[in-house]
């Protein structure tokens, strides 16, 4: 297989790649938010599930997850699993799992801002809306970058467990390549690709980060 | 009319009573100092007065209008829109300034104006440009709170405080936190707002200064009122307790 043939296939594999990591974004931050809400809730029942949730999520593979959240449909409410729901399940099982881990990080942020902050805006007459919207969250988002970033390097690297559903991205086409050419290169490549990837992330994060450094 | 009254305020933390049985009135115009030991409830006080700590007995009224009342051994508070408009005649200085850190100067002047009060931008930033005139710090406006030092930051949390025009300026020992060189920057802004007859009540422990300023001087210590009166009834003649605590802050 000629060189430029392996980087194409390799290159469609990291499309699939890419996807996952911003779909898994764009749904597991909000999500996250909310989880983070529950565990601090002062309900009971609410802080209870959600801590469960998170416990569960955190505490079990994702590779296990993808499956159960696949298979879920048919062997709990016996609906025939349509071909469309391969991709849409990744991205769920991806959702539901990186939610609680943003859940944590969300909560470690909040309950670091001074309590101070809180009472100041009472005071001034901010409803618990604009209190947290205007004065706390701005201030929570520069907290948690660093371990958010964290998050995002690592859901990089997890997208590989896709292959599981056995949605074709970069990883797999590398093993299959590797293993057609008997050859490690493509997994070497993958491995590079994986790496530009990731240092793309941070390098963005770091320039997030740097941003918000007006103030300290 | 009193700007502000407080009948029987009882307040607990865990079955400790903090506040027995306070009971104060504040007039128009009147700069009232508390004093007393650590632990006798003085910041208990102000923080049941702006409503930051729920009471557990007696009245909280401002201008007439009641906030919170006694009901059957309990305290109730008015409805939230009432409070709302309760909170808007007062204001407060915290003694660690809690300034908003990701804001300017100026937007933490003028935010509240803005936000809470549907002030339109352009007037609260005239308004609040002036109000840093007056503090000295029109430079300052577009800096952060980390760039200023602790007595330019809590000298724009009294202009945080006045942006939403207050009928009474709470100070919940506003020097505490400084060095003693800054200390004097911060006096000077609120010995300017009693010259403008601001209603005030301070918690401090500058004795010199609550005597220079006060029109009434408040000694607490174990939740109570030990004494009240002019500066000159608590310093010429004062009950033992008072002027032993007194005597402990030379000069």
């Amino acid at each position: 297989m000629s060189t430029t043939t392996m980087l194409r296939l390799l290159g469609t594999g990291m499309l699939k790649t890419v996807s996952i990591f911003f779909l898994t974004l764009l749904f597991s931050l909000p999500l996250g938010l909310l989880f983070s809400f529950g565990r601090m809730s002062k309900n009971g029942l609410v802080k209870g599930i959600s801590k469960l949730y998170i416990s569960v999520m955190r505490g079990t593979p994702l590779m296990l997850q993808l499956i159960v959240v696949y298979f879920a449909p048919y062997y709990i409410l016996g609906i025939k699993i349509p071909s469309w729901y391969r991709s849409g399940a990744v991205i769920l099982a991806f959702v539901l799992n990186y939610a609680a881990y943003f859940a944590e990080i969300y909560r470690s942020g909040i309950e670091s801002i001074p309590i101070g902050q809180y009472e100041a805006a009472r005071v001034l007459g901010y409803g618990k809306a604009q209190t947290f919207v205007k004065i706390i969250l701005p201030q929570v988002i520069k907290r948690i970058l660093p371990p958010v970033t964290n998050e995002m390097i690592t859901l990089v690297k997890d997208t590989s467990l896709a292959f599981v559903l056995t949605e074709v991205e970069m990883f797999t086409i590398a093993k299959q390549i590797a293993a057609k050419e008997a050859s490690i290169l493509p997994l070497m490549v993958a491995g590079v690709f994986y790496y530009f990837f990731n240092l793309a992330v941070a390098a963005v994060m770091e320039w997030v980060e740097n941003r918000l450094n007006y103030y300290r | 009319m009193n700007v502000l009254e407080i009948n029987h305020l009882k307040k607990e933390f865990d079955g400790l009573t903090v506040l027995q049985d306070i009971s104060l009135s504040v007039k128009k115009g009147e700069v009232v100092s508390v004093i007393g030991p650590s632990g006798s409830g003085k910041s208990t006080l102000l923080r049941c007065a702006t409503m930051l700590e729920q009471m557990d007995g007696g009245e909280l009224v401002y201008m007439g209008e009641k906030a919170a009342w006694e009901e059957k051994d309990a305290c109730v508070y008015a409805p939230k829109e009432k409070l709302k408009q309760v909170r808007r005649r007062f204001g407060l200085v915290f003694q660690n300034f809690n300034l908003f850190p990701h804001y300017t100067v100026l937007k933490n002047i003028m935010d509240a104006p803005v936000s809470v009060d549907r002030v339109p931008k352009e007037e609260a930033r005239q308004q609040a440009l002036a109000l840093l005139g007056q503090l000295g710090l029109e430079d300052k406006a577009d800096a952060y709170p980390y760039q200023l030092s602790g007595g330019q930051q809590q000298r724009v949390s009294i202009a945080r405080a006045l942006a939403l025009k207050p009928e009474i300026l709470f100070f919940d020992e506003p020097t505490s936190a400084l060095d003693p060189e800054l200390t004097g920057e911060v006096l000077k802004v609120i010995r300017q707002l009693a010259k403008e007859h601001m209603t005030m009540i301070i918690v401090t422990h500058e004795m010199k200064f609550a005597r220079e300023l006060s029109d009434r001087i408040i000694f607490m210590e174990d939740g109570v009122i030990r004494q009240q009166g002019t500066p000159e009834e608590l310093f010429m003649a004062p009950d033992d307790r008072v002027k032993e605590f007194i005597g402990k802050f030379a000069g």
